[in-house]
């Protein structure tokens, strides 16, 4: 689903140029003529978004390196001195910081959207998978980053989630001892965190570049999940989407200053600003907001090893979703019992985050297990069944009827 | 094969047919070669994932700071716990009173998550000495002494709960506190490692 190029330069070093590697035209029938469906709505510009704050942690991410040290003793000490002594460093640091939030943030409003309209249905299973493998090297890049810190919720955020290998029966604590490189979390450990932090971003940007690709090859979903019939469905990438997306993206980006210039330390744990210590325990542990709700499945199961493989499956599920889901209509608005299921399941996702910051005790316990289990329900009860059962809305007969009447 | 140069003048399709049964027909000295290279190769790649793998694993110098350690038992008050880093692991060593060790000793152990009875977790004419690894055996925090309403340890990150034995008793890990290698030098103290 390429756009037609009809890219002719006319500049003469650049008819020279694209003769030789018609990176023009690629660019030109990708991101200029690109068809895109007319009625794409907002939450189709969390795309670009989520581009734009991979390019910002990138980007700070490279600076604040510059004045990071990897060391047990001086890590802690150089991001206080990133803080107070380097030119802008607090700046950088807080965007750094809020920027992983605001990413999470993004992913999980580009993740519902997905669902909800069902875009990961045929023929865009590898786009959603390529999506899932993102959002898991998401979620190892930012549980790295946070251990650089290295204060008390860092290292025992690392001490907590290696150990969740040790749950493996047999060579559990064998692979978490060569995840340390010693017998505890310590400086090996952190050296390789810095190192694998550094490297994974690159990693992202290298399958996103897949998922885009997959992307231009199915072509876009839309508010209808039916495909694009005639010139009359779609409209040019540039301007209009382009414009779109620019114009949210300013609006997201607010969202984002408020965090870093007015409530910098909002999302973060007070605890964090204590240095590690490797002797003592802080009172309460909880991982950064973006995890909670993995954090309440893994607690709301009282077995260890049950626990540790309902928090990988809860996130491998996603993956099966374009065969779980049997339904053959893709958008929520034409299933009116998905549609009712899909809200109960978000509410599910946000009560486990809610849940995954409370004591594990008494009515919180018993609300995380409900919630675990309907989570897991939704995937592999409600979907596999409404597609046999559900009675679905008439779907319009084109994207272009369906946005100006039947009339057109 | 001497027929290579005639080869080149049929069709393309008749020249594929050639090649197929040429292949298929008869293991030629080329496919003893293919699979041979092929195999070495093979090798090669993991040889090399050998050293990029064992790399991460503990390096000398980190097991060189994991040698024995001693400790002197006589400072340490009846029902006071110390903690002593062998190994960068916490170390708890319980100074258990009577009271304490009564509790440990007449707990039914098969009602235990991890039945032991206290004799196996104590040395033999010690029994006032506990001395336990002190990681929760679920996901590693360390757990805080005389808390808990087993009189052991209460792990803050999970709710697990260790009786004066250091034995789960309550929540969600699998295991008792486990116990480092450790043997008395004298009545007084004891060598860790």
């Amino acid at each position: 689903m390429s756009g037609h190029s009809t890219y002719q330069p006319q500049n003469k070093f650049l008819q020279w140029f694209e003769k030789r590697l018609p990176l023009g035209g690629l660019i030109h029938s990708s991101f200029v003529v690109y068809p895109v469906p007319r009625n794409l709505n907002y939450l189709w510009t969390f795309g670009g978004i989520l581009a734009f704050m991979l390019g910002v942690q990138i980007i700070t991410g490279i600076v604040l390196a510059m004045h990071y040290t990897p060391h047990v003793d001086l890590a802690f000490k150089s991001v206080e001195g990133i803080m107070r002594d380097v030119n802008f460093g607090w700046l950088l640091r807080y965007l750094h910081a809020n920027g992983a939030s605001m990413f999470f943030l993004a992913v999980y409003i580009h993740m519902f959207r997905g669902i909800y309209y069902g875009s990961y249905k045929e023929p865009r299973e590898v786009l959603w998978i390529l999506g899932v493998i993102i959002y898991l090297l998401m979620m190892a890049t930012g549980f790295m980053g946070y251990v650089l810190v290295w204060g008390q919720m860092s290292f025992w955020a690392a001490t907590v989630i290696t150990n969740l290998f040790s749950a493996i029966p047999g060579v559990g604590d064998t692979i978490v001892t060569w995840l340390w490189g010693g017998y505890a979390v310590g400086n090996p450990t952190l050296n390789r965190f810095y190192s694998l932090h550094y490297l994974l971003p690159f990693v992202i940007a290298g399958v996103v570049v897949l998922h885009i690709w997959a992307l231009h090859v199915a072509g876009q979903n839309n508010p209808t999940g039916i495909e694009p019939k005639s010139d009359k469905d779609t409209v040019r990438f540039t301007p209009e989407a382009t414009v779109k997306d620019a114009f949210f993206l300013a609006v997201f980006c607010i969202v984002y200053a408020w965090f870093v210039f007015y409530i910098p330390n909002f999302l973060g744990h007070a605890d964090n600003y204590i240095p590690a210590n490797p002797a003592v325990t802080p009172a309460e542990i909880v991982p950064e907001w973006y995890y909670l709700p993995f954090y309440a499945i893994l607690r709301s199961i009282p077995d260890k090893l049950m626990g540790v493989i309902a928090l990988f499956a809860s996130i491998i599920v996603l993956a099966f979703i374009p065969w779980l889901d049997t339904s053959r209509v893709r958008s929520a608005r034409y299933r009116p019992l998905f549609k009712q299921f899909f809200w109960l399941w978000v509410i599910a996702c946000i009560g486990l985050g809610w849940l995954g910051s409370k004591q594990p005790e008494g009515i919180y316990v018993i609300m995380s297990r409900i919630f675990t289990v309907y989570y897991f329900a939704f995937f592999l009860i409600v979907m596999p069944l409404l597609g046999i059962f559900e009675k679905t809305k008439p779907l319009p007969n084109s994207i272009s009827e369906s946005v100006l009447g039947a009339k057109v | 094969m001497g027929s290579s140069l005639g080869r080149m003048n049929k069709p393309p399709e008749e020249r594929a047919k050639d090649v197929t049964t040429v292949s298929s027909a008869e293991h030629t000295r080329r496919d003893f070669l293919y699979i041979a290279t092929g195999a070495v190769g093979a090798v090669g790649a993991a040889a090399v994932l050998v050293p990029l793998i064992a790399q991460m694993n503990p390096d000398a110098s980190t097991i060189a700071a994991g040698a024995p350690i001693e400790v002197d038992l006589a400072p340490i008050a009846d029902g006071q716990i110390i903690k002593v880093f062998w190994r960068s692991k916490p170390i708890f060593i319980f100074h258990r009173t009577k009271k304490e060790i009564e509790e440990a000793q007449k707990v039914n152990v098969a009602t235990l998550p991890d039945p032991e009875p206290d004799s196996a977790r104590v040395k033999q004419g010690h029994d006032q000495w506990l001395v336990v690894i002190g990681i929760c055996t679920h996901l590693g925090c360390i757990p805080l002494a005389h808390q808990g309403e087993y009189g052991g340890w209460f792990c803050p990150c999970h709710g697990s709960v260790y009786d004066t034995s250091g034995r789960i008793r309550q929540g969600p890990a699998p295991r008792n506190l486990l116990l480092p290698p450790y043997k008395f030098v004298s009545d007084a103290k004891i060598q860790i490692g």
